[in-house]
């Protein structure tokens, strides 16, 4: 059987492992499908070569295909959400300066943090993300929403060179993904104050991405893709396969990081200073747990306000989202789905039973370290 | 016509950033600027108050510049990445050849186009230059390699030159495998061996 040629862009980052896992250990030949990774210099070039065409599908910051369809700036085009890539696996560093002038709030107390580093005299904190439209912009901005003590100033800046930014004091602090915040602090450059799930529990980071016309021009070729993706993700999140899976993402010509620079993410222990010893972090980085892949109509909805979209535009980026498409592709091959496409974000403090087909699902915790609650459901 | 057109070039290599310049000021523009560092691009911009920035599609600092043109919340500055849905050629050929072109809101099409054609043919020839380059580099390491590989096999087995090459070559071709490939594992393995 010849295989079906798949193009799909990434950025070389611990996160984008479900792809390489489909790849590698062969569950895109499975369903017929020759993926073929095609990184990419930056987020700018893949939102490009996806939108002209050159790719198929991608691994995408999560609020780039809302941002794109809503026209809202770089370059407009329609693109959807066929499923989460990963959930979670961002931190938040500081430079060795700026964590001295601070009273050691305890690593992942948002609240304690947020409060110091106003407290700290600091004037305006430059920060680093890797790109306007990221998760990381977002959750920075929504935590120091209420902080008046202390500007912001948002700098992006390739994930690379993050380590080199601070080093060089082009910023004082960054947010960015793994491997990057472990190697400013391998370095001896910057201490972590928080992962991103400090701020929401659970926030979709990468989506895979496709044009909408493309999804449905190839509901065949989607679908392989999808399967294939959701088989990836669900062995990535299998505790016993994780020691394995740093192995097969370090050997790989796809992402060129040594293991000791994987291994963070993937078992959830971060190391918040050099020296200090490693915190486990649960749900550091999720693939599978949790529906973690199910693209939920309501953190588009979320992700859409945030950038400042109306009510009619939040209904145009719930669409984005292609719940639709994950229940039509996975239900029959036997994957829970959970009753509805839209949650209620920020509602669930703990693990939470609920209604699914399958009548076992466990979702969140979703909270918001603030406690807000984000019902987008009258909006449509 | 005239060319009257502020234009911002983001280029690390000096070399390729006066080619650009070169080519634009023959063509007629004469507000043509190159910047190396994107750490100063934030002041450049303001500086210079470009209608257009040009930059490699490849350049990881593509980034910094979206963000930049993003946030500075003015007409004035270069918003948007330029994708013309009614010139997909021109757009086609901008990205084959590398060029990306961020451009101020409302710029007409007529003065956006002549400048990207100007780029566009210069990046075309850079590249070939420098794949011609690269093969040039690459060959020269390949002649290296052989003649290692050729030195060790008339030193272990006592061979001439030609012998030493004949028996790379009939190796490779029993093997299925190019000749350099053949020579590069003995190199290898001779450097393990040592």
């Amino acid at each position: 059987m010849s295989l079906t040629v798949l193009n799909c862009g990434y950025v070389p980052l611990v996160d984008c492992a479900p792809l390489i896992i489909a790849k590698e250990l062969g569950f895109a030949a499975e369903e017929g499908l020759e993926l073929c990774l095609v990184q990419q210099p930056s987020w700018s070039a893949l939102r490009d070569m996806l939108a002209l065409g050159h790719l198929d599908a991608a691994q995408m910051l999560s609020p780039m295909p809302i941002a794109m369809s809503l026209g809202l700036g770089g370059l407009t085009a329609k693109i959807d959400a066929l499923m989460v890539l990963s959930v979670n696996g961002t931190v938040f560093g500081m430079s060795k300066e700026v964590a001295q002038s601070l009273q050691a709030p305890a690593f992942g107390d948002a609240y304690a943090l947020r409060r110091q580093l106003g407290e700290a005299g600091l004037g305006t904190l430059r920060v680093g993300v890797p790109f306007h439209y990221a998760m990381h912009r977002l959750l920075l901005s929504y935590w120091m929403k209420d902080q008046s003590d202390l500007a912001i100033e948002v700098v992006a800046i390739p994930p690379p060179r993050m380590a080199d930014a601070i080093a060089e004091d082009r910023v004082d602090a960054f947010w960015v993904g793994e491997p990057w915040g472990s190697t400013a602090v391998m370095r001896g450059v910057a201490d972590l104050g928080l992962t991103g799930r400090d701020i929401w529990a659970f926030a979709p980071e990468k989506v895979l991405a496709a044009r909408n016309d493309w999804i449905t021009e190839n509901p065949q070729t989607v679908r392989r893709l999808m399967r294939a993706v959701y088989q990836s993700a669900r062995w990535l999140d299998q505790a016993r396969n994780k020691p394995l899976a740093v192995e097969i993402l370090a050997r790989s010509e796809h992402l060129n990081l040594a293991p000791d620079l994987i291994d963070p993410a993937i078992s959830g222990q971060i190391t918040p200073r050099q020296g200090a010893s490693p915190v486990a972090v649960e749900r550091f980085l999720m693939f599978h747990k949790q529906a973690a892949h199910f693209p939920w109509r309501s953190q588009a909805a979320w992700i859409a306000a945030e950038l400042g979209a109306d009510a009619a535009q939040i209904a145009q980026a719930k669409l984005c989202f292609r719940s639709d498409l994950y229940r039509q592709n996975l239900a029959p091959i036997g994957v829970d789905m959970p009753g509805a496409s839209e949650k209620i974000e920020g509602h669930m403090r703990h693990e939470t039973a609920v209604a699914s087909s399958r009548g076992h699902m466990i979702l969140g915790p979703d909270a918001f370290f603030d406690g807000k609650t984000f019902d987008f459901s009258g909006d449509t | 016509m005239a060319r009257d057109l502020s234009i911002l070039i983001v280029e690390e290599d000096a070399a390729r950033a006066r080619q650009i310049i070169d080519a634009l000021i023959d063509a007629g523009w004469n507000d043509v600027h190159a910047l190396a560092q994107t750490s100063a691009l934030e002041r450049a911009i303001k500086m210079h108050d470009p209608d257009i920035v040009l930059i490699d599609v490849a350049n990881p600092d593509r980034d910094t510049l979206e963000h930049l043109s993003l946030i500075s919340g003015t007409k004035t500055r270069p918003v948007a990445m330029f994708v013309d849905q009614t010139d997909d050629d021109l757009t086609q050929a901008a990205l084959a050849a590398g060029v990306s072109a961020y451009v101020v809101d409302g710029l007409q099409m007529n003065r956006i186009k002549p400048v990207l054609e100007t780029a566009i043919a210069r990046f075309q020839i850079m590249r070939q230059m420098q794949s011609e380059l690269d093969a040039a580099k690459r060959a020269l390491e390949d002649r290296k390699t052989l003649d290692r590989a050729k030195g060790i096999l008339m030193r272990q087995r006592g061979m001439s030159e030609d012998e030493a090459y004949k028996l790379i070559r009939k190796t490779a071709m029993d093997q299925g495998r190019k000749v350099i490939d053949v020579a590069q594992a003995l190199v290898t393995a001779a450097d393990l061996l040592s």
